[in-house]
C-alpha cells in the first residue's frame, strides 16, 4: 500500500513538474535588462559577523561622546550557537564617553534586502533598562533609506526584536545593516550590558496592515510665503506584528513618494522639501486665483495619512518664532521676570515635530529680543512692517470674560521706550484650539516708533493660565 | 479502529486530491487562486460568489438584527444591522464592516448573515474565502448552527465553528463544536497558528463534515479532526454528540467586543471591515 502510493506521488510529481515548465507564465526580461546582483543575504550576526566591515562595529563620532569601548563578541553568552553581540553601556561622566551607539556596515557594495520585511535579533539586558535606538539603513554616507525605532525595553530574558522595513522594495543594494544608540537614561545614569544575537534580514510574512503617515498622520495648514522651503518632519510607517501590537518606524523620506496637487502653487522634491514656487493660476470655473496645493506622501502605493495644505502669500516677514521662516535672534521665550511677581512658566518646546511656546501658571510674561544682559541680539527695525501675526490655543476652558493682551515696546528699557498694547478678548479664543490673528501695527495704541521693536510682554492676569503660542511674525502683504 | 482507517482514507484521499488539484491550477491559471481539497463531498449543493453589486441576495440571506440577549449572549458591544454601511457586496465580495457609532445605544455597529430557513444541510464541505480584520475587539466567525435550534434551543441544537478569530491575535484561528456540555467557554476547539501569513490576508476556512467526525481545514491543511470519542476528554458522554441529529444552517458575522477577544482598546482602528470572496457548501455525490 504505501509503495503505491509512493509510485503514485512520483507520477504526479512529475506530470505536476512538467506542466510548471511548460505552461505557467511566461514573464521573461528582454535582453536590455541588465540585473542587479548584489548580495541578497539576509545575515548580520549568528555566532560570527557575516559579510560585515572589517571592525564590525563603527561607532559614533567620540565628539560627540560616544564611547568606542563598549563593543565585544561575548563567547559566554548567546541565544543560540556559541556567542552574541555585547553592548557595554557607559555611565554618563565615563571618560570615554558617556554612552554608546554606531553601526553595522556590509563589507561589500551592498546587499538586495527586497526579499525581506523585517530585520529581527533577540536581545536581552542585565536589567530591564531601555535603549534608545535600534535601526538599520544608516551607512554613515547618504544614510538615504534610514529607520529607526526607539526606546526599546529590554528584558533580563531574550526576547525578540522585530523592526519591520518599511517598503522592502525600495532596498536594492543596502550597505546600513543595523544601528543602535543606549545610553543610562532608564537607569538613573547606572550603566549596564544588553546582548543581541541572531541578528539578520527575514521574511516574516507575518506583518501586516502599513499605516505611513506624515507630519505625525496631521492634516496641517500652513500660509507659506512664495520662495520659502520647509521639510515634511515626522515621516512614518506602522505595522501590525504577528503578536497583534502596532510597531511604527521613523524613516526617511526616501521612502516616500510625494505629490503636489497644484504645481502652481508649490513642489515638494524626493527629499521631501516642499517649495512654494508661485502664487497659483486663476481657477477659469470661479475666476479667483487658487493659491492653494495639498501635499500627501505614499509609500508603497499606500496614501499617508497627514498632508500639508500650503496657502502661497506674498509676504515680507520678519519672524520671532515660528517653523515656516527663518526666524531673527531672540534673547528668550519667557523673560522670567520672577521678582516682578512673574508666576508664568514655560517657553518654546516641540509638539508632535512641531516647535510652540508654551506657557502655564500664566499671569504674564515677556519674549525679549533687545539684547539682555550685553547679549548683542538686535531689535528688530520693523518699520516696513505693517502687521503682527500670532497663533493662539488657550488649553483650558476660556470665558468671555478672559483676556490676552500683547504689548509691545519699541526701545525697550532704554529712555526712549515707547509702547502699545492691543487686547484679544475671550470671546474671540477657542478652548483647546488654534485661533490665527492678523493685527494691524497700527491698532498696538500708543506704538509711535517701530524702528527698534525689542520685546513682547504678554498679560493674562491669571485669567488665561495655560496657553500655547506659534507663529509669532511680523509681515507686510506686498 | 474504525478511526484510524478513517483517517488513512482521508489522508490518501486528500493526499491526490491536492496533487489534482494542483496541476489543475498551474495549467488554468496565472495567477492560482487559493482552491480547497474536495476529498468526498464533490455536489456543490449551494454557493454565493457575491458577483451581484449590492443588498446580499434575499433568497440566500437573512439577518439578525439588534443586540440580542445579553450582546448576543457574549456580552458583544455591537448592534447587528442590515444596512449599506455594514453589510454590502461589492467589488464581487461581501463587505461586513463595523463601524464606531452611536446606534440604538450602542457604540458600534455591524452584521450578522444567517441563512437559517433558506438553506440548510446535513452533512458535506462548508467553506469560506474570508480576509478578516484586525485589531483588538474583532471577533469575526463563520459557523453554522443546528435548524432544531428553536425547538430543542442551543446547545442541545449543536454549534459548528468553522472559524472565528481574535483581532488581537492576527496569525492565530481556530475551530471548535458546542453541545451540552461542551458549550460557552469550554467547547472542543483546536487553534491553527499561521507560520508566514495573517488572518488579515484571504485565506480558505472550511469543515468536512460527515457522520461521527468533523474535519477542520485552512487553506490545503487539515489540522483537526472531531469525533465523539472527542467528548470522553470532556467527561461527557459520547451520547451528547449532537452532530447527527439533522441539518444545520450557516451564519457570518463580525461582532465587537465580547468574551472572545475582549473590547477593543484605543489602538483598535475602524472601521474594519471582514471580506468574503465566496461561501461554497458540498454534499456527496
Amino acid at each position: 500500500m504505501k509503495n503505491i502510493k509512493l509510485k503514485h506521488w512520483r507520477t504526479a510529481l512529475a506530470i505536476f513538474g512538467l506542466m510548471v515548465i511548460t505552461i505557467s507564465c511566461e514573464r521573461g526580461f528582454s535582453d536590455d535588462v541588465e540585473l542587479a546582483t548584489f548580495n541578497p543575504n539576509g545575515e548580520i550576526f549568528t555566532d560570527i559577523p557575516i559579510g560585515l566591515n572589517d571592525s564590525v562595529f563603527i561607532s559614533f563620532d567620540p565628539a560627540t561622546g560616544a564611547n568606542v569601548e563598549g563593543f565585544d563578541v561575548d563567547n559566554d553568552v548567546a541565544f543560540e550557537g556559541s556567542s552574541s553581540i555585547r553592548i557595554d553601556v557607559p555611565t554618563p561622566n565615563d571618560p570615554e564617553g558617556g554612552y554608546i551607539g554606531g553601526i553595522f556596515k556590509d563589507r561589500g557594495a551592498g546587499r538586495d534586502l527586497t526579499g525581506y520585511d523585517a530585520l529581527t535579533f533577540w536581545a536581552k539586558g542585565s536589567t530591564t533598562a531601555t535603549v534608545g535606538t535600534f535601526g538599520f539603513g544608516t551607512d554613515f554616507a547618504e544614510n538615504k533609506y534610514a529607520v529607526e525605532i526607539n526606546d526599546v525595553e529590554l528584558s533580563t530574558t531574550w526576547k525578540k526584536i522585530i523592526i519591520p522595513i518599511p517598503d522592502p522594495s525600495k532596498l536594492v543594494q543596502e550597505k546600513g545593516m543595523f544601528l543602535f544608540a543606549a545610553g543610562t537614561q532608564s537607569t538613573n545614569g547606572v550603566g549596564f550590558t544588553f546582548w543581541m544575537d541572531e541578528m539578520r534580514f527575514e521574511k516574516l510574512g507575518t506583518l501586516g496592515q502599513p499605516r505611513p503617515a506624515i507630519l505625525g498622520g496631521q492634516d496641517q495648514t500652513a500660509q507659506i510665503n512664495i520662495g520659502t522651503s520647509l521639510p515634511l518632519s515626522n515621516l512614518t510607517q506602522t505595522y501590525n506584528l504577528p503578536n497583534g501590537l502596532d510597531v511604527t518606524t521613523s524613516c526617511t523620506p526616501a521612502y516616500f513618494d510625494f505629490e503636489t496637487s497644484n504645481p502652481f502653487v508649490a513642489s515638494v522634491d524626493e527629499g521631501g522639501v516642499v517649495t512654494v514656487d508661485g502664487p497659483g493660476e486663476i481657477d477659469p470655473e470661479t475666476g479667483l486665483v487658487d493659491n492653494t496645493s495639498v501635499i500627501t506622501g505614499y509609500m508603497g502605493g499606500v496614501l499617508a495619512s497627514g498632508s500639508l495644505t500650503v496657502q502661497s502669500v506674498d509676504i515680507d516677514v520678519i519672524s520671532i518664532f515660528s517653523d515656516l521662516y527663518a526666524n531673527v535672534p531672540v534673547d528668550n521665550y519667557n523673560g522670567f521676570y520672577f521678582d516682578g511677581f512673574q508666576t508664568t512658566l514655560g517657553g518654546a518646546i516641540e509638539e508632535n515635530g512641531n516647535n510652540i511656546i508654551d506657557y502655564t501658571e500664566m499671569n504674564f510674561v515677556a519674549i525679549e529680543f533687545y539684547g539682555r544682559e550685553g547679549s548683542g541680539v538686535p531689535p528688530v527695525d520693523a518699520s516696513d512692517m505693517t502687521q503682527l501675526h500670532i497663533d493662539i490655543r488657550v488649553n483650558e476652558t476660556v470665558d468671555p470674560s478672559d483676556f490676552f493682551r500683547i504689548e509691545l515696546f519699541n526701545n525697550f528699557t532704554t529712555g526712549n521706550q515707547v509702547a502699545g498694547s492691543f487686547t484679544i478678548s475671550g470671546s474671540e479664543l477657542l478652548s483647546n484650539e488654534w485661533v490665527e490673528f492678523d493685527i494691524p501695527l497700527s491698532s498696538f495704541a500708543g506704538l509711535s516708533a517701530q524702528d527698534a521693536l525689542g520685546a513682547f510682554i504678554f498679560v493674562t492676569d491669571g485669567t488665561i493660565a495655560n496657553v500655547s503660542l506659534d507663529n509669532i511674525y511680523f509681515f507686510n502683504e506686498n | 479502529m474504525k478511526n484510524r482507517i478513517l483517517n488513512t482514507k482521508i489522508k490518501s484521499g486528500l493526499i491526490y486530491s491536492l496533487l489534482c488539484v494542483g496541476i489543475m491550477v498551474l495549467i488554468t491559471n496565472c495567477d492560482p487562486d487559493e482552491t480547497q481539497t474536495v476529498a468526498q463531498f464533490n455536489n456543490l449543493s449551494w454557493h454565493d460568489e457575491f458577483e451581484v453589486d449590492g443588498a446580499p441576495n434575499s433568497a440566500m440571506w437573512t439577518y439578525d438584527i439588534g443586540i440580542g440577549d445579553n450582546g448576543w449572549g457574549n456580552n458583544e458591544l455591537q448592534y447587528y444591522t442590515s444596512r449599506p454601511e455594514n453589510v454590502v457586496v461589492e467589488d464581487g465580495m461581501l463587505k461586513i464592516t463595523a463601524i464606531q457609532e452611536s446606534f440604538e445605544g450602542s457604540g458600534y455597529t455591524s452584521a450578522r448573515l444567517l441563512t437559517k430557513g433558506l438553506f440548510e444541510q446535513q452533512y458535506g464541505r462548508f467553506e469560506a474565502r474570508m480576509k478578516l480584520p484586525y485589531g483588538k475587539g474583532m471577533w469575526p466567525a463563520f459557523w453554522l448552527l443546528g435548524s432544531n435550534i428553536d425547538e430543542v434551543s442551543w446547545p442541545f441544537c449543536g454549534e459548528i465553528d468553522v472559524m472565528e478569530n481574535g483581532g488581537s491575535n492576527p496569525t492565530i484561528v481556530s475551530g471548535a463544536v458546542h453541545g451540552p456540555g461542551y458549550s460557552g467557554g469550554n467547547p472542543i476547539k483546536k487553534e491553527y497558528a499561521f507560520e508566514n501569513s495573517r488572518a488579515d490576508e484571504f485565506h480558505i476556512y472550511g469543515i468536512e463534515w460527515g457522520p461521527s467526525y468533523i474535519n477542520f481545514y485552512v487553506d490545503d491543511v487539515l489540522y483537526n479532526q472531531i469525533t465523539p470519542e472527542s467528548l470522553d476528554a470532556k467527561d461527557v458522554d459520547r451520547s451528547n454528540w449532537v452532530f447527527d441529529n439533522g441539518p444545520f444552517y450557516m451564519l457570518i458575522n463580525l461582532a465587537v467586543g465580547g468574551n472572545f477577544d475582549g473590547n477593543p482598546n484605543a489602538d483598535t482602528v475602524f472601521p474594519q471591515t471582514m471580506y468574503v470572496d465566496y461561501v461554497r457548501v458540498f454534499s456527496a455525490n
